[in-house]
């Protein structure tokens, strides 16, 4: 039971970072239906941000942690946000409304080039950060002497977690940003022709969706601690797995998916083999959608004959 | 006109959507050898009677009987609808054309020998190394697909995409590329929607060839009245998914309840009413 | 997606927009706006390219390299000034020159069209022999043409089917390992196993299509992708049979009716036919064998598209309700398309075994089914020459900038996206119809034809 917990503070944990992908993949799909494959990349490209942010500031003598979080937090979003809003400008804007296949292939293509252009400017080599956030609280100890323990670090991630999906419910459900979003997401064509700017929603679209990833990135080096330029892809399948396994286009099935996630992988990992966890986590993804073809909270799709 | 055999018989068919009724306990026949048209106000669920008929909706109750006319019956609400194509030879038209807009018309009617062909092929795999046996029969579905293309008059058109073709012709092709199946029961949805008076006319020569020449059955849902009150031999009328009135057109365009259920919903209908009573 | 923007965007997406007010000086705004670019591009570049983390005994350390960024800002600036000036300006004399010389040289070629395909073909057959032909050019045609080979193959699936799938490599991986597994342990020669491989990963492609029949468009995308990772994962961590990450090693060299390409032996190539010892022997076999396994795929999958079961692919890409109003059970077509697909998927598993003699997890990743993917849709959407074509251009080119080492592959993904948007349908666009009623043979353009939903 106790270790049944700690698996579950941790699966929490990690599908907390993986739902905060998801969402960038799932606000993209939902907005203009395409994969936006580089977006792990993205993540890797935040990650990256905030370790270098992090180790400028303890250069500089900033050794206040809150502030510190919080200054790396402000520009990994920034410059990963930047990076969001170039890749869909310079790679997905010319070919809106063409060949569905054409921003796939462009997409994987910028997946390429941002992970070997990370791989270039910082070196193939693992980078591994000191721990920054130390210490945790003992919940509880079983009477043969197992420690259930919850780290700082998990709370930061989940509380940070909860506090931004809050505020991406609200912009989404109250803001007039957040009824361009839909109502593009809707019906493109008549969105534009009710005077929103279509362009300009889709682009704030992936600028969101890339502050999460930075958002997801700096929760990654924080709690491993180690990151290198291919993490993205790893952490991307997985992340694109949780928005569809939750419904793809669905906020909160995107943080489902995700959270179920990071169980899966951290429960198959503690009680069977933690090399088959992927295979776990993909043969979920293939038996949930056999069964619910649009996943767990998506609309289905009703073909209209 | 004397009793025919009937080819189809829906007996009390219902179909649900969630709390929505859309058919409620729909009975009628159609009859070998006729055209029998299906018309109501927008939203009355023809075009779902259709779609149970051709098996993308399974009836929440009720039964769909076809029979052919060697006796053989088939009960359609059982058969996946790809099936109901294949073995009860029913063929369908969308009201929104579905066409293969990318290949050519001569390949859309090739498309719908398909199965004839894959048969005549040994499966496609058989002929990529011996296709001797099949070049003939590959003619002989060209000849059919030439036959119907003359009677359309699209046969100028053949080697061009179809999706390259006016709205007028595109409708004449999938009613050809549906004959190409060779069915016994043609159901067309809409089949007249969009097309000039000119191009009516052709269409209600072509239907009445079919069901003459062909005889082949039809089922018609149609909104224009000129095309069904000329052509049909049989109407079921129907408002919000129950049958209000059945009967030959002389019967149905005196039918007070066929008026007023035109008459309470839309106002073009309601004029092609009035023009067809008087 | 999105009709209205694609009239107003697509093809001049970078126009610059119909000035508001008075008209403003086109030097001074196109130099505002190449500021900002370049401004852009010093943020994006700022904390990557400006600052490099250095592994040191004492832990990471940073080391500052801002002229990098300065670098961006200019390039870009620059860059950006000159295009807006003389490339994006609406009637640009710079772009209508190409453009008109563009346009000349597709009219001046297009009768040679079919030509193109037979001139490859013979070059093809006669490269081993072309002076000045040596070994590492055999090798990267060797290379080129399995990636010809899997792209035919998965233009079955994803251009003729419209099934997107994201996981081929998984095939290519199911015939590798059939191959490296029947040949060692049971001493089966190649030509033996290779219709045995192709097999087995045909019947891969089912099991693994059964489940999958139902998903559209991007879930059946991720899914493809799983089982892809899936089998991966598998050939990772099943030590027993597969090696695990040292995958497996020795794997038989193909024989040549018995006679072997060794220099020493019974029975060996050279001594038969009195030739001098040479190791390019086997490297111009070994090319023979895998541009005959091309020509069986081009020949087959060629021939399908003209029968039924090819017509009926194409037609579920077009519409599958229409399909299935028409008697086409979709199901077993889909499964078909994927089992074709495989299998040819599974014969250059087998030759890819073969010719390295060595196979690992690490040669069956994603990217892998990324390339082959890119190759069928830069080639132009079931066009099979301009798969050819993208093969060549794509892999013969990677192979050719050898010596920039990690830039090549930056190179690579920065094709992928600049050949995309200017041909977003692919190099060779148009669609051969499979039959005629008139004497005339026209293409359909690809306007017309639809890319599926699977």
């Amino acid at each position: 039971m106790e270790y049944f917990l700690q698996q579950l503070i941790n699966g929490l944990a990690l599908g907390s970072i993986y739902g905060l992908i998801a969402i960038g993949y799932t606000m993209v799909y939902g907005i203009i239906g395409m994969i936006n494959f580089a977006h792990g990349d993205i993540f890797m490209i935040g990650a990256f941000v905030s370790l270098i942010v992090f180790l400028i500031l303890i250069g500089l003598g900033v050794t206040w942690i809150p502030l510190t979080l919080l200054l790396v937090l402000l520009v990994a979003m920034a410059i990963t946000a930047a990076y969001g809003w170039t890749v869909e400008r310079l790679a997905y804007r010319p070919l809106r409304g063409s060949f569905r296949l054409a921003p796939l292939i462009t997409a994987i293509g910028m997946s390429i080039f941002l992970q070997n252009y990370v791989q270039i400017a910082q070196g193939a080599r693992v980078k591994a950060l000191p721990p920054i956030i130390t210490g945790g609280y003992t919940l509880m100890t079983s009477p043969d002497g197992f420690v259930v323990q919850i780290s700082n670090i998990q709370i930061i991630i989940m509380v940070v977690t909860v506090v931004l999906m809050t505020i991406f419910a609200w912009i989404i459900g109250k803001t007039s940003l957040g009824r361009s979003m839909r109502a593009t997401e809707q019906d493109s064509v008549m969105a534009g022709l009710l005077g929103i700017n279509v362009d300009r929603t889709i682009s704030l679209t992936f600028v969101i969706g890339a502050a999460l990833a930075a958002v997801a990135g700096l929760m990654f080096v924080l709690y491993y601690g180690v990151i290198d330029f291919y993490i993205g892809f790893i952490a991307g399948i997985k992340a694109f797995t949780a928005a569809v396994l939750g419904g793809i286009g669905s906020l909160p099935g995107a943080m489902l998916g995700g959270l179920i996630i990071g169980l899966i992988e951290t429960m198959w990992s503690a009680y069977f083999t933690i090399e088959y966890k992927d295979v776990a986590a993909f043969s979920i993804l293939a038996i949930t959608l056999i069964f619910l073809p649009s996943g767990l909270l998506g609309k289905p799709e009703v073909e209209k004959v | 006109m004397s009793e025919r055999a009937p080819i189809l018989t829906v007996e009390h068919m219902t179909m649900r959507f969630g709390g929505l009724v859309a058919i409620d306990d729909l009975s009628f026949t159609a009859r070998h050898g006729q055209i029998t048209s299906i018309i109501g106000p927008n939203g009355a669920g023809k075009t779902t009677v259709f779609n149970c008929i051709t098996g993308f909706y399974k009836p929440t109750t009720g039964r769909l009987t076809l029979t052919h006319e060697d006796g053989r019956t088939f009960l359609l609400e059982r058969m996946d609808d790809f099936r109901i194509n294949q073995h009860a030879k029913v063929a369908r038209t969308f009201q929104n054309i579905r066409l293969f807009t990318g290949m050519t018309v001569l390949e859309n009617l090739m498309v719908a020998q398909h199965n004839t062909l894959m048969k005549a092929s040994g499966y496609s795999f058989a002929a990529v190394f011996w296709p001797r046996g099949y070049r003939e029969k590959e003619k002989e579905a060209v000849e059919l697909a030439r036959y119907w293309l003359e009677k359309t008059g699209l046969v100028d058109r053949a080697d061009e995409p179809a999706g390259s073709l006016p709205y007028g012709e595109q409708r004449k092709l999938e009613i050809a590329r549906a004959m190409c199946t060779r069915p016994r029961l043609l159901c067309l949805d809409e089949p007249a929607a969009g097309l000039n008076p000119k191009e009516s006319d052709e269409l209600n020569r072509l239907l009445v060839s079919i069901r003459d020449d062909e005889r082949v059955s039809i089922l018609l849902i149609e909104h224009d009245m000129g095309v069904v009150m000329k052509i049909s031999d049989h109407i079921v009328v129907l408002d919000y998914g129950k049958k209000i009135a059945e009967g030959t057109p002389e019967e149905v365009r005196n039918d007070p309840a066929v008026i007023a259920a035109y008459l309470g919903v839309e106002d073009e209908d309601v004029a092609d009413v009035k023009e067809e009573v008087q | 997606m999105n009709q209205a923007t694609a009239t107003s965007e697509n093809g001049k997406a970078h126009a610059p927009r119909a000035p508001h007010g008075p008209a403003r000086n086109p030097v001074i705004e196109a130099a505002k706006e190449s500021f900002m670019a370049g401004l852009l591009a010093a943020v994006l570049a700022s904390f990557i390219l400006g600052v490099k983390t250095v592994d040191t005994p004492g832990g990471l350390q940073l080391q500052y390299r801002w002229h990098l960024v300065l670098y961006a800002f200019a390039l870009v600036t620059v860059g950006r000034f000159f295009l807006r000036l003389f490339w994006w300006k609406a009637g640009a004399a710079l772009p209508k020159l190409v453009g008109e010389i563009g346009a000349g040289v597709t009219r001046a070629t297009a009768p040679l069209g079919k030509w193109v395909g037979l001139a490859l073909a013979v070059t093809a057959f006669a490269l081993p022999f072309i002076p000045g032909i040596g070994r590492y050019e055999l090798d990267i045609a060797i290379l080129v043409l399995t990636y010809v080979l899997l792209g035919w193959g998965l233009n079955v699936v994803v251009g003729y089917a419209g099934l997107l799938d994201l996981g081929y490599v998984a095939f290519y991986a199911v015939g590798a390992y059939s191959y490296a597994l029947l040949a060692k342990h049971f001493g089966l020669g190649f030509w033996t196993v290779l219709p045995l491989a192709g097999l087995l990963a045909a019947l891969w492609g089912m099991i693994l299509g059964f489940p999958v029949l139902r998903l559209r468009g991007d879930y059946l995308a991720i899914v493809t992708l799983a089982f892809g990772e899936i089998i991966r994962i598998i050939l990772l961590n099943w030590q027993e049979v597969t090696g695990g990450p040292d995958g497996i090693t020795g794997i038989p060299r193909p024989t040549f009716f018995g006679l072997e390409f060794k220099r020493f032996g019974e029975n060996t190539f050279h001594q038969f036919f009195g030739l001098e010892y040479s190791s390019l022997h086997r490297i111009i076999f070994l090319y023979f064998i895998i541009l005959a396994l091309a020509m069986i795929t081009f020949f087959v999958t060629n021939r399908l598209r003209r029968l039924p079961v090819g017509r009926a692919w194409e037609a579920m890409r077009e519409g599958e309700i229409a399909c299935r109003t028409l008697g086409i059970n979709t199901t077993n077509t889909k499964l078909t398309a994927f089992a074709v697909g495989a299998f040819f998927g599974g014969l250059g598993g087998s030759f890819f075994a073969t010719r390295q003699g060595f196979i690992s997890p690490e040669s069956f990743t994603f990217i892998e089914s990324a390339i082959i993917l890119a190759i069928v849709v830069l080639g132009g959407l079931g066009s099979q020459i301009g798969v050819a074509i993208a093969a060549i251009v794509m892999i013969g080119g990677f192979e050719v900038f050898r010596d920039l080492e990690e830039y090549r592959m930056l190179i690579f993904g920065l094709l992928m996206v600049v050949i995309m948007v200017w041909k977003p349908r692919g190099l060779v666009s148009s669609r051969m119809p499979t039959i005629f009623l008139g004497k005339e043979k026209r293409a359909i353009s690809a306007d017309m034809v639809q890319e599926g939903q699977g």
